[in-house]
């Protein structure tokens, strides 16, 4: 029943996006050994977090864009939402130093 | 004119909203009876003078009609029969319409004699876990569930197919007010008048509501006067919609409320052109809830038989139905409501014995017409205990002591046929919990209200506690006013009507009034008192544990009579506050709800889209037997104009098209690969990024086969890519995976590389697709193409030509899954069965037939080609044989964690060819490899078998591919195939996966 405002199309219902997963995890540069465990935690290791999350969505029936939307998992409230790149958290945050 | 009276002896002879001039027929339990237009099955069973309608749930004791509503937890009836036969359908809520059949439940043989009823003898034995305490654990948990759960029931679901339609429709609106009762027309009329587009719903036939029922007057009028006044102006307002029979059920994120319409259910069945019922998704900006309350009972001895009911059910049937209940009553209160009932009943004939009011002082106001009806009250009392086994027939009174805990003086006894029931009211705080709210007590009225607001949807009226009339007009007004507001919209004026309602006096709680017999608290689900204080002895205190426990609540009634009772009687055990204890979470439905509707259209092949390639129509006409792939529909196989279909010539027909393949020629469709078009001047980068192999010296004008892995190191797809131009690739996929590979393709540009300057586009649809394969098929294309050199030094194995045929721009790829030398070829879907019959007409000389999915999963088997049943997304690249891809100059999806010790153990199963020693055993796919079927399991897996092929016709015998594990491998030739499932169990030869031209000599050719 959510409405996920997609940076290309507008409002749209959320019947038109597949759900993605977490937005929050990056991918390592490929590479030694090194970085063995940054790769653990992009494959395999999810948050669970109650409240804020960046996680992604794509207009799957739309514009097949990815959309960046941070929504509240407690409330279902979807804060914000961009491309791929944007870092909702911190614009949320400035928002919220502003007010 | 027909009078009807002497059928229905319970009927008044004047009043009430019933079409006396439209009488109806309908029968119960198979015996015939006359009802009227504007009836429900329960006020005409009521009229008849039927009181037993049921049998409850675990204890089997008879039952009656307890209210007038939705909150029905008794008279739970069967409706209609064959294909719209329908169980636990309630009474209360069924409009009676011509030729309704309906069926009482949960008895055998019948109503009068059931032998279930034997549970109630037994009943010290049924408290709350007995079941589970007895049976659970004890071997024959399954054999005695069956039994248990056939004594313990309710109506039994139809076998046959749903007959009827459903919709759906989505809507959005300024303002939703759920409730057409005083609160929401008040509300309606004022946002109606200040302009915002208002969706009113309300699950009755008719606006009024709680009106309906009561013998309320507006300005001095009978209140319908005023319900009818503003029902006409609401349907001359354009952006005001009223959706009657239309229950909202669900309060959602984002203020979606859902309800469902009953756009026939009125009806013997839905008219032509109508469905049954319609789901109303409703998106608004403000939502008034204005649900109203529900009565609740008093928990007594015995306080279940039929001829007892809620004193508001008693007053909807004298008032809206002109029924007679019963003839004789006594009422039981703890508020006002009682005297309203007893005026009610009193003015309708009913003798009213008494009104018993636990409370101690008689409101002063009522005293006047008590006196002028001669009503005799007894202050400070309680009804004991009632007698009469399928009906009522007489109600002890007494006198409680100070503290409640005891009985005073010498209770008596005094007939009645009728007792009506007041326990106060309780909010309907459902959808607002939907919403997110959490509800809290009100002391003063007794009852859970809702608390602070989640999201849009305001309650108002007696659903947040309000239940003065005036309130309720008021609150109404005021709410649609405050967010006419603000949607920055005209406030209206509405001049509230003036009510003949007498000042309340609060409630006194009375939960429960002692005494030994039976004392039910949740009637559908028979929980008594004692099962709720043993559950507090046991500990299972908490809401959530007593529901679970005692089953309290939990039937298709959700506990609307109930819960709060039974909260309050874990409350006085625990010696806390009711607010402490808490109040179980509401979900939706409300009401039970079908799944019809929740479906709508999109059932059957609406639900699950039919694919089909652009040569669909030919193959259908040439004899092709379909199969599903996915949604899909590919030709198996082709029969013979002679051939009726059967297995020996599905068989047959398969091997032909093999044997024509291998020593001819043959062409096979295949549309429904994925196509993905790749443009951008980065392409070959992100191909070498994608695919395990290197990509960038890739020329124009060749293909390359590819895996693709998942970010785990496990194969994800397969399948070939060319380059078209310098910045243009054409790439395939399997036809199950092509959706997924794409969006896959999409998130890495999107979202992990977007510096790459790279474009995919699916094209599956655009293209159709067919694979001439055999010896022969360089001769059939050089037909196709005579000016065009397409010998294999010309058109070399891998390469990729962008021609015309006859004018038809085509795009013609030698690739080969068959092992023959073979052509792809690729032309605009509108010219697919164009070009496919021209193909077929220039093969003629070299016998060409088409060939199904069957033949080229026979022969891809014998090439040793992986395949969907391999590439199961646990397979590795080494697995399958095809570690040669697997660059090491690169990085790639995959390449980081490929690399895993799980990933890399030798043990690992890997791809095998298996053939059965025998040489005739059919083996089927999915069997699990061990090393000796005659050991008792646990048996150690050494592999399974993921596809076979009953019969080579190539080699004339079965192959399979499959997985053994490594160290397996290099000991042992001959393994066991078991199908424990069918008892099957095959001894097999380990061979390598390629049983055909080994070389490739067939395709480089
Ligand atoms: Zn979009």
């Amino acid at each position: 029943m959510l409405i996920i405002n997609c940076p290309l199309c507008g409002p749209r219902d959320h019947a038109e996006f597949t759900y993605v997963g977490d937005a929050t995890k990056n991918r390592p540069k490929n590479g030694d050994s090194s970085n063995d465990n940054a790769w653990y935690d992009f494959v395999y290791l999810r948050d669970n977090p109650k409240g804020l999350h960046e996680e992604l969505w794509q207009h799957s029936f739309g514009c097949r864009c990815f959309v960046k939307v941070l929504r509240n998992t407690l409330t279902h409230e979807i804060i914000a939402t961009g491309m791929p790149k944007d870092n909702l958290i911190l614009k949320e945050k400035g928002l919220e130093l502003n007010v | 004119m027909f009078r009807f009276q002497s059928r229905q002896q319970q009927r008044l002879d004047d009043g009430g909203q019933i079409n006396r001039l439209a009488p109806i027929n309908f029968t119960f339990d198979g015996k015939k009876f006359i009802g009227f237009e504007g009836d429900t099955l329960a006020s005409a069973l009521l009229a008849n003078g039927v009181r037993l309608v049921g049998r409850s749930f675990k204890y089997h004791r008879p039952r009656g009609i307890y209210s007038a509503g939705i909150e029905e937890p008794n008279a739970l009836v069967a409706l209609r029969s064959g294909d719209r036969h329908e169980p636990n359908t309630r009474a209360t809520a069924i409009e009676l319409f011509p030729g309704l059949e309906a069926k009482s439940q949960n008895r055998w043989p019948n109503l009068l004699l059931d032998y279930l009823q034997i549970n109630n003898l037994l009943s010290p034995f049924l408290s709350a876990g007995f079941y589970y305490k007895t049976f659970m654990g004890l071997p024959g948990w399954h054999f005695y569930e069956y039994f248990i759960r056939k004594a313990a029931g309710m109506g039994d679901g139809t076998k046959f197919k749903d007959p009827d339609k459903y919709d759906k429709k989505h809507v959005h609106c300024d303002i939703l007010i759920v409730g057409g009762g005083p609160t929401g027309i008040s509300a309606a009329v004022t946002a109606g008048r200040a302009g915002a587009r208002v969706i009113l719903v309300d699950n009755h036939p008719k606006l009024g509501g709680q009106l309906n029922g009561e013998r309320y007057f507006l300005d001095k009028k009978p209140a319908h006067h005023w319900v009818e006044q503003c029902v006409e102006e609401l349907d001359g307002l354009e952006n005001v919609t009223i959706a009657t029979r239309t229950s909202a059920f669900g309060y959602y994120d984002s203020d979606v409320v859902n309800a469902i319409e009953s756009v026939s259910d009125h009806l013997p069945e839905p008219l032509g052109y109508q469905c049954r019922q319609r789901l109303w998704q409703i998106r608004a900006k403000k939502v008034i809830l204005a649900t109203g309350a529900t009565e609740r009972p008093i928990v007594f001895s015995n306080n279940d038989r039929p001829g007892i009911m809620l004193a508001s059910a008693a007053r909807r049937y004298v008032n809206q139905y002109a029924v007679k209940p019963g003839k004789k009553a006594v009422i039981f209160t703890n508020n006002d409501d009682g005297y309203k009932t007893a005026f009610d009943l009193a003015r309708s004939g009913i003798e009213v014995v008494a009104v018993v009011d636990s409370r101690k002082n008689i409101p002063e106001h009522f005293e006047k017409e008590l006196n002028e009806k001669d009503i005799e009250v007894i202050a400070s009392s309680v009804v004991i205990d009632t007698y009469g086994y399928f009906g009522l027939n007489s109600v002890k009174i007494g006198t409680l002591s100070h503290n409640g805990k005891t009985i005073e003086s010498n209770p008596y006894i005094v007939s009645a046929d009728l007792l009506a029931v007041s326990g106060g009211w309780s909010p309907n705080v459902h959808l607002y919990c939907h919403s997110g709210g959490k509800p809290v007590y009100n002391d003063s009225i007794e009852a859970f209200v809702p608390g602070e607001l989640s999201q849009n949807g305001h309650s108002a009226g007696a659903s947040r506690g309000s239940f003065s009339l005036t309130d309720c007009l008021q609150e109404g007004h005021n709410i649609a006013n405050t967010m006419a507001e603000a949607l920055d919209l005209e406030v209206a004026e509405q001049i509230i009507p003036e009510t003949n309602e007498n000042t309340i006096v609060p409630i006194e709680a009375l939960w429960r009034v002692p005494g030994k017999g039976k004392k039910f608290v949740d009637l559908q689900d028979d929980v008594t008192e004692s099962d709720i204080t043993l559950a507090h002895r046991e500990g299972y205190v908490s809401v959530e544990h007593l529901k679970r426990y005692t089953t309290l609540g939990m039937g298709t009634d959700q506990g609307k009579t109930s819960n709060l009772n039974g909260q309050a009687i874990m409350a006085q055990e625990k010696s806390e506050p009711i607010e402490k204890i808490g109040t179980t979470t509401f979900r939706p439905p409300y009401t039970p709800i079908a799944l019809g509707p929740l479906a709508g259209r999109d059932i059957g092949l609406s639900y699950k889209h039919t694919r089909r390639s652009a040569m669909h129509n030919w193959h259908k006409q040439h004899g092709a037997i379909f199969v599903e792939a996915g949604q899909w529909l590919r030709p198996q196989y082709y029969l013979n104009e002679m051939e009726q279909p059967s297995k020996e010539n599905m068989d047959k027909a398969i091997s032909r098209e093999v044997q024509t393949v291998r020593t001819s020629v043959g062409l096979v469709d295949v549309s429904t690969l994925g196509k993905i078009d790749i443009q951008g001047k980065d392409s070959a980068e992100f191909l070498n990024r994608v695919y395990t192999n290197g990509w960038t010296k890739l020329p124009i004008g060749k293909a390359r086969y590819g895996i693709m892995l998942r970010e785990d190191g496990l194969v994800f797809d397969d399948g070939t890519t060319s380059r078209l131009d310098e910045c243009h690739y054409f790439m395939t996929t399997t036809t199950s995976n092509a959706a997924a590979v794409l969006s896959h393709m999409e998130y890495y540009l999107q979202v992990q590389w977007p510096k790459l300057d790279v474009k995919v586009t699916s094209v599956t649809e655009q293209w159709a697709a067919m694979a001439l394969a055999g010896p022969k098929s360089r001769n059939v294309l050089s037909k196709l193409l005579p000016t065009i050199n397409v010998d294999n030094e010309s058109f070399p194995f891998m390469g990729v030509r962008e021609v015309d045929i006859e004018g038809v721009p085509a795009r013609i790829f030698r690739i080969s899954f068959s092992g023959e030398l073979s052509y792809e070829i690729n032309v605009p879907a509108d010219f697919g069965e164009f070009i496919w019959q021209r193909i077929l007409e220039v093969g003629k000389a070299y016998s060409i037939r088409p060939y199904g999915t069957e033949a080229m999963g026979i022969m891809r088997i014998e090439k040793g080609h992986v395949a969907g049943p391999e590439l199961d997304g646990r397979t590795t690249a080494t697995d399958l044989g095809l570690q040669k891809l697997l660059s090491s100059k690169k990085d790639f999806i995959g390449s980081k964690m490929m690399h895993r010790e799980g990933l890399k153990d030798e043990n690992r199963p890997r791809l095998v060819g298996l053939v059965p020693v025998d040489k005739k055993s059919r083996v089927k796919s999915g069997a699990i490899l061990v090393k000796d079927p005659t050991l008792a399991p646990p048996v150690p897996k050494l592999g399974h078998v993921s596809s076979s092929a009953y019969l080579s016709p190539t080699l004339g015998h079965p192959i399979s591919l499959g997985f053994v594990s490594g160290n397996i491998i290099e000991t042992t030739k001959k393994i066991w195939a078991v199908s424990p499932l069918h008892n099957e169990s095959h001894e097999l030869e380990i061979t390598d996966p390629v049983f055909y031209d080994q070389k490739s000599e067939r395709l480089h050719d």
